[in-house]
Parts: C-alpha cells; structure tokens; sequence
C-alpha cells in the first residue's frame, strides 16, 4: 500500500511520466554520443580497439576525398539555403493574397513530393537525370540546341541534380511553414500599412518579413542541418555510395562508405563529430546573428 | 481561416486579370512537381527494359502501354511475393512503432506541462538538445549499440530508438499546455488519481494531436531508410523502401518490379494524406510558428 501511495503522488507522478525519456535520453542519445566522440580517438577493427589520440584527425585533415565530402555538403547547404528559403516564402505570400484560387488543391500537389519516399524519387529522378537522350533533362538541353548530356557524370550537373531533387521535394513544405507563420500575423498591421499609403512592396519588407523572422528562423535552421547531413538523395541518384570523381560524395556519405563499407569505426566517428562541431558552430552563429540570444524589445 | 488583408476589388477588371496570373502561377508550379511522379505512374504501364533504355520517356500510345507490371506485381511469383513481404514487414513497423511512439510521447509531454516539478524546464532543454545533433552523427555507436544488445535484424532494433522522439513530445507539450490545468484539479477533488487524470479526462481532449502526429510518425516509419538499412540484414526482414533499393541493381533486370512496386508503394501514404490533409500540416507547422 505505501508503495501504491508513493508512487500516486502528485509529487512523484511527473517522474513516473518522463521515465521513458529519461532512459530513451540515457540509451539513444547520452551513450552514442559519448561512444562517438571515444571513438574517434581509436582505431577499430575485428579483433582489438587501440587509442591513437588524435590521429584520426590529423589524418582526416590530409585526406582529399573527406575534403572533396565537405566542399560538396557546404555547397549543397549554401544552395539549398539560397534556392529554399526566400522562394517558398514569395510563394506562401502570394498563396496567402486573395489572387490565388483553389488554394486546397495546390498546397495539396506541392507536399506530395514530401510523402514520397527518397528512394522512389530518387530513382524517378535518375531517371530523368539519364545520359540518354530520350531523358527529360537532355530533351530540355536538346530543345534549347546544346545536344545531350551526360548529367551525372560531371561535377556541376551532378550537383544541379542535388538541388533540383531537393527543390522539388521540399519547396512546398517550406511554403507551408511560411504559410502558417503569416497567418499567426495579426492583420490589423496591414491595414495600418493601408491607411498609410504602403505599396505592396513595401508591407512585404516592412511588415511581413520582420514578422516571419521566427519562422524563418526555424526553417534556416532545419536547412542547415538537412543540407549538411544529406546523403540519401545522392546515394539514390548515383545508385549507391559511389559517384564518378566522388562528385556526389557528402560528409555523411563518406562517414557511411568508412564505417559501413570499410568497416573503420573510429575513423568515421571522426568524421561524425566533425559534422557535429560544424553544424553546431553554424547554428550558433546564425542564431546570434539572428538576435535570439538578445531580450526582446 | 478568412483573411481580408485587402480592400473587396474582387470583382474589378484588374483584380481578375491577377487573379488569372496568381492562380496560373500555381497551376505551372503543381504541373512541375507534379511531373515526375505522373511520369513515373505512366512508366510503370511500359516494360521494365524500356525504363533503362529510355528513362521515364513519356509516351501516351495507348496500343504500347500495357498492364503487365502489375500483373506481374501480383502474380503470385517469387519477385510477388518478396514485394509483398516488404509490404507487410513496412505496415507492422509503421503500425508498431506508430502506436508505440504515440504513448510514449503522450505520456512524456503529459508530465513535462501538467506538473510543476523541479527538473521540468532542465528536463525539457534536454528534449531540444535531442534536436540539436543529427541522428546521422549517433548512427555508427548506436549501430555498435544495437549489435551490443542483440536487437541488430529485429524489428525492436529498428523501432526502439525512435520512440522517444523529441519533435513529437514537443507537438504534444505545445498542444496540451493549451489545455486548461483548473480540469486537473477538479478531476483531484473529485477523488481521481494522477494516472487515471492522464488517461480517461485529457488523453481524450488531446484527439487531435494524437491524429496530428499518428500521420507524421506513419509517414516518417513508412519512408524510413538510413536506420533500417543498417539494422535489418536477411532480405526476408527488408521493409518496402530498402528491398525497392536492393532491386536498383546496375544489371536492371528488375525495373519491372521496381517501378511499378513504386508507385504502389506510394499508395498508402498518398491515401492518408488526401484524408487527413489538415491534421498533417497542423502538425508538421506547429514548430514553426512560435519558433
């Protein structure tokens, strides 16, 4: 009976509710993290577990194709940021205007993408993305008289490949989050605008974009991360983690082909917290130079 | 959610002529995004061996479009009958940890808002801090963590991670901190006690984050890939989009399955969408808003 009453306490019931997470925290998230930093301080193979130090690190500094990885998620990242962000918010405005019917159908069609999974569109996108001149970017480059091309075979169209899978799947979810942040904006403000004589243009940058600030925000940040751990895409349009001249190879692909394929733990732990450590450095900053950090007004 | 943000011109000549190119604008947009899945779904009706050869050519000749895919697809033959192994091994992943996910988290986000306790807001960063650090860079010890505990090729090794997930208890913390405390305590003087609280007078008014997140966790299992690839190992355990990927072989001699098993792979999720479509964006925007 006392242990039925302890544990029916409205003191002790709360830590009976988050138990789950405590131990899910403990489990899937404190140890490998912990084990991942460890690790990369060894070298791992079938048989024995020996520390080098930081020799992981070093060794990971001089090696090309980990550079190559990096340059190729950077790029990835800075695109994705720069193609993702600023349309998907025009869209959501002028989806959000009184100029746009059948509003349903469109937000309907433009989050498909996002249902399916990569591996399906990423080989729909092979496929259009083909050498062969019957696939859909060659009819295109054949209309326009430059002949055929052989898309996933050379580093920028390889590249254009990655931002076009990732501007089909997620302009529309983006323009989703910028649409439920415009409507959390209180419409009184526009009005005021009106009675003032703003332009369209001028609500845009006045109003709206100040006011999307937390929403964009949030889907700055989810970029960053998505850009910098992409791998699927590109495992999927090169049919595989191997792409010519790696010009597809993204940092965790390359944590992926060292841990998984070449069976090397430690060294890919390296390259793991080396992501970590970007990442976080990224977000930071961009979350300072955003003002969050800062008491509201 | 009717907005007026402009004066009524709803009938001017000028306000129809924008309309006209606002609404245009988004039928061009959906008819690009739209393309390579139509695309793929008219493919799958050609045979396998034209997908290598051609891509996803678009050819609408009726006399040259046929229905062996998928016929092939059912058959009942041994390419059939792996397809739907996957199928079935997907939907008790989906379905499980769906479920699972769901309690868990309700019950988490259910003691991180109704209780005033004193590691509440430490125990909520550390739900953030979850978010903060790719699942990618935990992927290799957990790997090594799973083999450890003899879940590696089992289904518990490819659900159990996931279930205390960190954006749903957030959804389900901002969805019940709504919900008015003053139910708690007279549901107390009513003689109730806190589990009963939980489960018979607000699990009941939290219907609709339940839906919300049922929707997002099912899409999210049904299309996971990076996890399941590395724990699931017999082909005979391979969810759909893994065994889809084994058939992606350079040699090509199953595009037939390959594609048309796409697009019925696809069916499903397609279908809980276009009926839950409000419940989704609901919960996939909730975090957006107030940042």
């Amino acid at each position: 009976m006392k242990t039925k009453n302890f544990l029916y306490s409205q003191k002790v019931a709360p830590y009976v509710f988050v138990l789950p997470f405590i131990l899910s925290f403990a489990v899937f998230w404190v140890y490998p993290l912990i084990t991942a930093f460890t690790m990369s301080f060894q070298k791992i193979t079938a048989t024995k577990t020996a520390w080098v130090g930081i020799a992981n690190y070093t060794k990971l500094l001089k090696d090309k194709v980990f550079l190559i990885a990096v340059a190729n998620s950077a790029k990835y990242m800075f695109f994705t940021l720069v193609l993702l962000i600023p349309f998907p918010m025009i869209f959501a405005v002028l989806m959000d205007s009184n100029i746009v019917k059948a509003k349903g159908v469109w937000k309907a069609i433009l989050y498909m993408p996002a249902l399916t999974s990569v591996v399906i569109s990423g080989t729909l996108f092979r496929l259009m993305f083909t050498e062969y001149k019957t696939g859909q970017m060659n009819l295109i480059s054949q209309a326009l008289g430059f002949g055929t091309y052989k898309w996933l075979k050379n580093g920028w169209s390889g590249m254009l490949a990655l931002l076009v899978l990732a501007c089909w799947r997620w302009t529309g979810v983006n323009m989703l989050y910028f649409l439920s942040g415009l409507k959390a904006i209180d419409t009184s403000l526009y009005e005021a605008a009106d009675i003032d004589g703003a332009t369209p243009i001028q609500k845009f940058f006045r109003v709206t974009l100040p006011l999307l600030k937390p929403t964009t925000i949030y889907v700055l940040t989810i970029s960053v991360y998505a850009g910098l751990a992409m791998f699927l895409e590109s495992y999927m349009l090169w049919a595989g983690n191997s792409s010519p001249n790696n010009i597809g190879l993204t940092i965790v692909g390359y944590l992926y082909k060292r841990g998984i394929e070449k069976n090397d733990m430690g060294y890919a732990c390296a390259v793991g917290v080396v992501l970590l450590i970007v990442a976080l450095i990224i977000n930071f900053a961009q979350l300072i130079m955003n003002g969050t950090f800062k008491k509201e007004d | 959610m009717a907005k007026d943000k402009h004066r009524d011109l709803s009938h001017s000549p000028s306000h129809i002529v924008k309309s006209v190119l606002g609404t245009g604008f988004f039928v061009i947009l959906c008819a690009i995004i739209a393309f390579p899945i139509l695309a793929g779904l008219l493919a799958s009706f050609r045979p396998g061996t034209e997908l290598i050869r051609r891509g996803l050519a678009i050819d609408l000749n009726p006399t040259t479009m046929t229905l062996a895919n998928y016929k092939y697809l059912f058959g009942g033959n041994a390419d059939s009958i792996k397809y739907f192994m996957w199928y079935k091994n997907s939907l008790l992943i989906t379905l499980t940890s769906v479920v699972l996910t769901l309690i868990i988290c309700y019950f988490v986000a259910y003691g991180l808002t109704m209780y005033d306790f004193k590691l509440r807001n430490f125990l909520f960063t550390l739900v953030i801090a979850t978010m903060m650090v790719p699942f990618e860079i935990l992927m290799l010890p957990m790997y090594k963590e799973i083999i450890k505990l003899h879940l590696i090729d089992t289904y518990a090794g490819v659900i159990i991670t996931g279930l205390c997930s960190a954006s749903t208890i957030f959804f389900f913390r901002q969805y019940l901190s709504g919900l008015p405390k003053e139910l708690l305590s007279a549901a107390r003087i009513d003689g109730a006690n806190e589990y009963y609280i939980s489960v018979k007078i607000i699990l009941p008014l939290a219907k609709p984050a339940f839906a919300s997140m049922g929707i997002l966790c099912a899409m999210g299992a049904w299309n996971a890939i990076l996890w399941p690839l590395l724990v699931l190992k017999g082909a005979e355990k391979f969810t759909l989009p893994i065994g889809l990927n084994t058939l992606l072989t350079p040699y090509g001699n199953n595009y037939d399955v390959l594609i048309a098993g796409s697009m019925f792979g696809i069916l499903p999720i397609f279908i809980i969408f276009l009926l839950f479509q409000k419940y989704i964006i609901d919960g996939m925007t909730a975090g957006a808003v107030k940042g």
